[in-house]
């Protein structure tokens, strides 16, 4: 068993500055949870406390069915792979990876075998005789993973681990990571993991759960698809998905006994269904929020019975399967992610037609931020 | 008939374009000769101009006695080894071997207590907090920036209370304290350019913070190590205040003071005998730097990590 408990963590360096305001989070056994956010969000220092590193302030953090407040770094039972790699740049891969065993005290035998399983494992195995400044970064970063694998810990730790690495190194070691976790839990080792990154990616392709932190504060604890369709506040709305979901201030208006956002003169109506849950804001600000693939193209929509609305083209970005189209509303910018194959070829400052669907929209309280059409 | 035309003037211009980049690339490289020729000359100049000290006492070492006003060149006439025979007996009961043993009985356990006492010391300035360390750090400092003849009678008079005099412990006993603020100075400097994320695996690993120091570290510091023991050894071989004020007996005599002794041991000073014990002085430190040297000039690989 190797569930990760977080109660009421909390982080205060002796200059007074909060870094983690008391959070509350359970991994389960076995189970990809990656933390995600901006720079200075402290999910680095969250791992750093798990991992014994960093002390903390307040609250406990559970490891298994134990406490481990108290615990040094090598009695926690986790192994940490770091951003910079930390191979011992005068020791082999081999030493590397054999180092964590000696201090184990684990027979030579034993050492040899674990080292040569996950040599094979991460296909190193001709790697193992060198030192890590004959490596490229893919290898010293497998080396790295391997130094975790052999001592067979029940938490593993990642600490943006791939942010080194070039961009398609970056995919396939992401792929790699991902089957080590499925082998392990194949293989009936305990193989919970903890990945650290602020690669919204590598986030949503990795974490069974992703936790979206800011500000030491936690924003919201979902599966990928979840966190997309239905972030829980602003932040996490304007976080996750690339290009960002559109949000731009409004106001809720009822007209003619419909529900309808109201952002300067565009007006645009809800559906019933959305309508019933934000009813109790009609007249109210409130923040309005559209991601990019639902705001489509007049030519592809044209026999809906409402909300279009013609925008004047100042960016395109051709991605070459789709084009993102900067388009400005009286003043606001919003992005529509389009098919180039499916509408006619568009030109800067252009004035076109747009269609929102406002199935898929989200409203946020103007103060608490909080999504409130869920 | 007009595009023939226009692909001749494209050819033509293509032609002049490689033209003109071969003189500017043949101009470069002749700048370059021309550059790199005065480089070397002005180097070798210098070089020549600080060796040449060293070369005349090489040369001097080898001549007479009376050669040596006489003529102002390098080369002696004929090579006389009689400086390193006379010189190397001494004009004492003790050779010039006795002084060699004396001297490194100071120097090799004085390099090795420097070399532990200021890793260490510098392990806990660079990787721990603890109260009070700041001021400790200034008070380190402040030593560096204290003339050491300042602190000569205080010792001294500390000595004879230890009942220390006349023996090698002044001058060895202190080094085990990491006294020498400017090599902890150095090595703290030198600890702080080495990235965490080792130390941190390693702790994971299962090291406490000795053997995180023995595995990790000293093995990285290895050049700023060798530097503080190069250092410290010529420093020490060339220490001539120390010994004199608290070794009294000549048999415990280094050979810094040995060279000075056979300079005023009689009225006439046989110079050809001190150049020649100067000579052999200098070649442990010459050669204890030519070995070290690899490792005083390389860099640190922390390849481990990233790049």
């Amino acid at each position: 068993m190797a569930e990760v408990i977080l109660k009421k963590v909390e982080k205060e360096y002796p200059n007074g500055f909060k870094a983690v305001h008391g959070i509350d989070l359970q991994i389960k056994d076995g189970e990809f949870m990656v933390f995600v956010g901006p720079s200075g969000c402290s999910k680095s220092t969250t791992l750093r406390m798990i991992a014994g590193l960093e002390d903390i302030t307040g609250g406990e953090i559970w490891i298994g069915n134990k406490c481990v407040n108290e615990v040094p770094p090598k009695d926690r039972g986790i192994a940490m792979v770091f951003q910079n790699y930390a191979l011992y740049p005068h020791m082999t891969a081999y030493e590397n990876m054999a180092f964590g065993l000696k201090f184990q005290k684990t027979p030579k035998d034993e050492i040899e075998r674990r080292v040569t399983e996950a040599a094979d494992k991460l296909e190193i195995t001709d790697l193992l005789k060198r030192k890590p400044k004959e490596m490229s970064g893919g290898q010293r970063q497998r080396v790295a993973v391997g130094r975790a694998i052999v001592r067979k810990p029940e938490v593993f730790l990642f600490d943006e681990p791939l942010s080194n690495l070039d961009a398609k190194l970056r995919v396939s070691m992401r792929v790699r990571i991902n089957q080590l976790h499925r082998q392990l839990k194949e293989e009936g080792q305990p193989a919970t993991m903890i990945y650290v990154t602020h690669d919204q990616v590598e986030a949503m392709t990795m974490g069974d759960r992703i936790c979206v932190m800011k500000l030491g504060e936690i924003m919201q604890v979902d599966t990928p698809l979840n966190l997309y369709n239905k972030p829980a506040n602003r932040f996490v709305a304007g976080f996750i998905g690339a290009p960002a979901m559109n949000i731009v201030k409004g106001e809720l208006i009822k007209k003619e006994g419909r529900l309808a956002v109201k952002i300067d003169a565009l007006e645009l109506e809800l559906p019933q269904e959305k309508a019933k849950k934000v009813e109790a804001y009609v007249g109210k600000n409130i923040w309005f929020g559209i991601r990019p693939e639902h705001i489509k193209s007049h030519e592809t929509h044209s026999n809906e019975a409402s909300n279009y609305a013609s925008g004047n083209i100042s960016i395109i970005e051709q991605m070459g399967n789709e084009e993102f189209v900067y388009f400005d509303i009286q003043g606001n910018q919003y992005i529509s992610r389009l098919n180039p194959d499916r509408i006619k070829k568009l030109n800067l400052s252009e004035d076109y037609s747009f269609w929102f669907d406002m199935n898929k929209c989200h409203i946020f309280d103007f103060d608490t931020e909080e999504n409130i059409s869920l | 008939m007009k595009a023939k035309q226009e692909s001749q003037i494209n050819h033509q211009e293509v032609n002049d374009l490689l033209e003109n980049d071969m003189l500017l690339r043949k101009r470069r490289i002749r700048r370059g000769k021309i550059n790199s020729a005065v480089r070397y000359a002005i180097l070798i100049a210098v070089g020549i101009l600080m060796l040449y000290p060293l070369v005349w006492l090489i040369g001097a070492s080898f001549k007479t006695n009376a050669e040596i006003f006489t003529s102002i060149g390098f080369m002696p006439k004929e090579f006389d080894f009689s400086g390193y025979i006379r010189g190397w007996k001494t004009s004492t009961e003790y050779t010039f071997a006795t002084y060699f043993a004396n001297t490194f009985k100071i120097v090799i356990p004085k390099v090795i207590l420097t070399v532990i006492s200021t890793t260490v010391t510098a392990y806990g300035f660079a990787r721990f907090k603890f109260k009070g360390k700041k001021l400790l750090f200034s008070i380190l400092i402040a030593t560096l920036l204290l003339p050491n003849v300042v602190l000569r009678i205080p010792q001294y008079l500390m000595y004879r209370e230890f009942n220390w005099l006349d023996s090698y412990k002044p001058l060895v006993v202190p080094a085990a304290f990491a006294v020498d603020a400017f090599f902890v100075f150095m090595m703290i400097q030198f600890m702080k350019g080495l990235p965490k994320d080792l130390e941190e695996a390693a702790v994971i690993d299962g090291c406490n913070s000795f053997q995180v120091l023995w595995y990790i570290l000293i093995p990285m510091l290895k050049p700023a190590m060798i530097s503080v023991a190069l250092f410290q050894f010529m420093w020490t071989m060339n220490d001539f205040l120390g010994p004199l004020i608290y070794i009294s007996s000549v048999k415990k005599y280094p050979v810094s003071i040995a060279l000075k002794m056979s300079m005023d041991a009689s009225t006439l000073v046989q110079w050809n005998q001190t150049l020649a014990m100067s000579v052999i002085v200098l070649i442990p430190s010459l050669v204890v730097f030519f070995i070290a040297q690899k490792h005083f000039v390389d860099g640190i690989s922390t390849t481990g990590m990233k790049g």
